[in-house]
């Protein structure tokens, strides 16, 4: 750097630049807001995402600390009290056809349902994402196997992919969240990476390239956090489709072994029973997936539109 | 009687926490022939009353009060069948961006037939012979031929032309041009401002031009109307307004303009702070809070329109300029307010260059197909360039947009890799480089974006984005760095709370200076400023380049300043170089190229430069460079220039020009250079 003059000769840059530079920012009187907050306020807004959100909370805490507060015996069968229809004396929704108590069974149920939704869903979409940002920001022949590998796997219908892993593997729940994240992650790749393509021409990932940045660097600091709308919208999406799959899964027999109880696997069960009337053997379970899938696409919609009007008021 | 008159017209459009007063009380009318220029920085209400005037308003936005009368007739007051019927018949529009306001999958001639189609019972013979004819009387070549062309086949030039021709097509009494030619490139700018005049003259319909460009108005306006913060501020004849600005804001204004300093290289003046917020407009003068010479009476009481002589009427206690004046015969004096050229203040060294690029050439594949990428043509974008900057210098490169000039910048910081050629920074062959190497020294090199907010993440806070390049290159820790983000805010002129900010929360011209910090925080020796101020009001504009002067003799930085416009360029730079299609066609100290060009296209485009001053844009006439940017897949043979060039003969196309040199290290390339003296009596200064 060459010798400055004088300082004292240099006028002060900021009377008039300190004007403009820092009025704006003392006539918002708030404190900065993160990004979340503006997208929470905004979802809040929303009444469907609200009662999506009320579904899951209410799901979680029925699964998990239900248990806790009513015990009901879900290892031993009890043919005495097989059968038993809704609003029998301690057996509030009935028992199943072996005696389990259906309110305590559908608690433990959908332990695995919202486990495996969630973890096959968070594997699918953290290893999607990264493998479409990867193939969209590299582009060239990179992107072209990475892609067509993408495409291959898509080509077999997913429902398939899936029975025909589960019927080679025994099915344990590690790896029936292996299996769902493995014919899952298929979507977040190729969104993430449509997304990465017109992301990665933006100035500010430019911009890196010019510093003397990384490839790592753009992807993981700059294009990935840019495509967090798209990520996390698929992501309740995921998680939906996995307790889909996995009812689906069970229902046709290739989930975990009994005495393991499930959501698919009880609604499989109560299918032999409807000559019989035993009506609540189907319904319960059935209401239960119904209700958890639906909560989960509602509060999808409503972060896809807390996204996108953060990125129109913007 | 006028053929508009707008009398105390209010919009107001509905946001989530009150109303925008967008058009606060203006009063304005145009007459028959009449061209009414609407000038004002971005946010003041000039396209808003436009769009009034139309009723083609924003979801939310109302007009609240006022009367918009056409030939007699309210246009506020109809219904919308009724105000169907006056746009594209009686009010013809056009928009600022020819791309996005013609649909792509119709072809021309059925888009301009369309008004037709609402508002006549033409036959389609008829239909179509008047399409022809407008589409002729708007300058596009073969029209009969065109009207089956669609828009993605037209240049922007010719698009904007067929726009001009839809909005013309039923004869409309009133047209409003809404920025033009903002997107336009400026030798195409001045053909269709000279087409607009031509046109009111022949057709002798009132037209409304809407700018944010002083020079644009200049020689083309009647009448002038500053707006500001949703009024009139002042309203006059053109001359009068150019001549003897009442206002202070129309006085700060042409103040901030670059070629009022470009010959004594003082600081530029700038408005402080910004515009105020029109949902809660500031009682008293909207002007008051940016106002030199603001007092307490501005303050609280609201000034009226009105004047001292007839027709200028000004809303301000304390007017600028000169009572007496009738008629002002020539520019104002501009007042002065800094002195010392912040040109010498920085010393160049000669003899030692920081800069040099050597027969540099790029070409950008043309590809067809999408499996099997073919190969179908190239892209000449840089072809064998060659120039030297010395340290502490400012380069100025100028063109048209196409003409290869980013492409240069992007070179130079190391964000592309040249085909042939050497660039050498500080003696170090940069081209050669790869890897880490080339990465460290990148760090002597840094890019400016010409859109700063495009170039800031939004999702991280300005602290985290000037911190990035200390991280990416590992310098100092995490408390050293925030130290270093809070010196760099201060040496922009922010302050250190923005550090905790996201970009979104800040006006363009502090999205620059937070541009401006992120270049400066790897402390280079070269700053390419990619068209750094070309998104900016002029006020703004005005902050920024003095920022940018201060910078360069604070830090002893080089400058690389990349732009199209030469008035900005000519401010800043030592050194002039003018590219056309890939080529650097003259090169010189930047006095020597603006005042005596040796090649016809520099010529050219100096005379093309609107001129903030009717007496010089009316003086010089119809010179300037015709015609449109040739393709440079196909560059043409010998000069690319001498198919838009006066003095073309058979040898440009057969040979090559190489740059000569001329007196003073000026040089350029051209068989038949213009003679120091050539054609200068017809043009006129930028400054009078």
């Amino acid at each position: 750097m060459s010798t400055p003059p004088q300082p004292e000769q240099l006028p002060i840059p900021d009377l008039a630049a300190g004007a403009e530079a820092s009025k704006p920012l003392e006539q918002q009187d708030q404190p900065a807001r993160p990004m979340w907050r503006m997208v929470l306020q905004i979802f809040l807004q929303n009444k469907l995402a609200v009662v999506g959100l009320i579904i899951v909370v209410f799901f979680v805490l029925f699964c998990f600390i239900g248990p806790m507060l009513y015990h009901s015996n879900q290892v031993l069968s009890n043919l005495r009290s097989a059968d038993l229809p809704p609003g029998s004396p301690s057996h509030l929704l009935g028992t199943d056809d072996v005696g389990y108590d259906e309110l305590g069974r559908l608690m433990i149920g959908g332990q695995s349902a919202l486990e495996i939704g969630l973890a096959a869903a968070a594997i699918a979409t953290v290893f999607g994402s990264l493998w479409g940002a990867v193939a969209g920001y590299l582009g060239g022949w990179v992107d072209a196997v990475m892609m067509r590998i993408v495409d291959t796997f898509l080509a077999i219908p997913s429902l398939f992919l899936v029975l025909l892993l589960a019927s080679i593997i025994t099915p344990t729940e590690g790896l029936l969240i292996l299996v769902i994240a493995f014919s899952a992650w298929l979507g977040p790749a190729r969104l993430v990476r449509g997304e990465t393509l017109s992301l990665r021409t933006r100035d500010y990932v430019q911009a890196v390239k010019m510093m003397g940045g990384g490839n790592r660097r753009s992807i993981l600091r700059h294009i990935l956090p840019n495509a967090i709308g798209t990520i996390v919208v698929n992501a309740t999406f995921q998680i939906a489709d996995a307790i889909l799959t996995l009812a689906a899964l069970t229902f046709l027999g290739f989930g975990i072994a009994p005495p393991h109880a499930d959501w698919g696997g009880m609604l499989s069960n109560g299918t032999q029973f409807t000559s019989n009337g035993y009506w609540w053997m189907i319904i319960w379970p059935g209401l239960c997936i119904v209700l958890i899938v639906v909560a989960f696409n509602f509060l999808g919609d409503a972060l896809r539109d807390a996204f996108e009007v953060r990125l129109r008021k913007r | 009687m006028p053929i508009l008159d707008v009398q105390d017209l209010r919009t107001e459009i509905a946001v989530s926490n009150g109303a925008v007063h967008a058009v606060d009380g203006v009063s304005f009318s145009v007459d028959r022939g009449e061209l009414l220029g609407v000038v004002g920085e971005s946010g003041c209400g000039k396209t808003m009353t436009a769009l009034s005037i139309m009723r083609l308003l924003p979801s939310g936005g109302r007009i609240a009060g006022g009367r918009v009368l056409l030939g007699g007739e309210d246009l506020a007051a109809m219904s919308d069948k009724e105000i169907r019927k006056v746009r594209g018949k009686r009010i013809g529009m056009v928009f600022q961006d020819p791309m996005t306001s013609l649909n792509p999958t119709i072809q021309i001639g059925r888009q301009v037939a369309e008004p037709l189609k609402l508002h006549t019972d033409y036959s389609a013979q008829q239909i179509n012979d008047r399409v022809i004819e407008v589409l002729e009387l708007v300058g596009l070549p073969q029209p009969a031929k065109r009207i089956n062309a669609y828009p993605h086949e037209l240049s922007g030039g010719m698009r904007q032309r067929v726009m001009i021709a839809r909005a013309l097509v039923c004869d409309p009494e009133l047209l409003i041009a809404d920025e033009p030619t903002t997107a336009l490139d400026v030798t195409i700018q001045q053909q269709i401002l000279e087409l607009i005049d031509d046109l009111r003259s022949r057709l002798g319909m009132a037209v409304i031009l809407v700018t944010h460009d002083l020079g644009v108005i200049a020689g083309r306006a009647d009448r002038v109307a500053v707006m500001y913060a949703g009024r009139i501020v002042e309203v006059t004849d053109t001359n009068r307004l150019f001549g003897n600005p009442r206002h202070p804001y129309t006085e700060a204004l042409f103040e901030a303009l670059p070629e009022n300093a470009a010959e004594t290289g003082d600081n530029l003046y700038s408005i402080p702070g910004l515009p105020p917020d029109l949902v809660t407009p500031p009682t008293g003068c909207r002007f008051a809070a940016r106002c030199r010479y603001a007092t307490d009476q501005c303050r609280s009481e609201d000034p009226p329109l009105r004047g001292d002589i007839a027709g200028h009427d000004y809303a301000c206690f304390f007017p600028v300029g000169d009572q007496e004046m009738q008629v002002a015969t020539q520019t104002h004096q501009i007042r002065r307010h800094d002195t010392g050229d912040p040109r010498a203040r920085v010393e160049i060294d000669e003899t030692k260059p920081l800069l040099q690029v050597e027969h540099l050439v790029k070409t950008f594949p043309v590809t067809a197909g999408v499996v099997l990428r073919r190969r179908v043509g190239s892209v000449s974008a840089i072809a064998d360039v060659s120039f030297t900057v010395a340290a502490g210098e400012t380069f100025g490169l100028v063109g048209e947009s196409g003409c290869g000039k980013t492409t240069i910048g992007r070179h130079i910081v190391g964000m592309e890799t040249a085909d042939s050629g050497t660039i050498r920074i500080d003696g170090t062959e940069f081209t050669a480089l790869r890897g880490k190497e080339k990465r460290q020294r990148q760090r002597d090199t840094q890019l400016i974006f010409q859109d700063a907010y495009a170039s800031l993440d939004p999702r991280m806070r300005v602290g985290s984005i000037l911190a990035e390049p200390l991280t990416i290159h590992g310098v100092g820790d995490r408390a050293s760095r925030a130290k270093r983000v809070n010196e760099l805010l201060g040496e922009v002129g922010l302050p250190r709370s923005a550090a905790d900010r996201y970009p979104h929360e800040f006006s363009g011209g502090q999205r620059q200076r937070i541009g401006l910090a992120r270049a400066l925080a790897l402390q280079p020796k070269l700053i390419v400023a990619d068209e750094p101020v070309s998104a900016l009001d002029v006020s703004i504009q005005a902050q920024i380049l003095n920022l940018m002067s201060d910078l360069r003799a604070r830090h002893g930085l080089t400058y690389v300043f990349i732009s199209h416009d030469l008035s900005v360029v000519r401010y800043l730079a030592n050194t002039i170089g003018v590219m056309y299609l890939g080529k650097l066609v003259e090169v010189g100290p930047a006095e020597a190229v603006y005042n005596r060009p040796h090649h016809p296209y520099t010529r050219g485009l100096i005379d093309t430069i609107p001129v903030a001053d009717p007496w010089a844009s009316k003086a010089r006439g119809d010179d300037g460079v015709r015609g449109e940017l040739p393709s440079a897949v196909n560059p043409p043979s010998g000069c690319r220039f001498r198919t838009r060039c006066p003095f073309a003969q058979e040898i440009c196309a057969r040979e090559e020009p190489q740059l000569r040199s001329f007196e003073g290290g000026h040089r350029a390339a051209c068989h038949f250079p213009l003679e120091v003296g050539t054609a200068a009596g017809s043009r006129i200064s930028a400054s009078a």
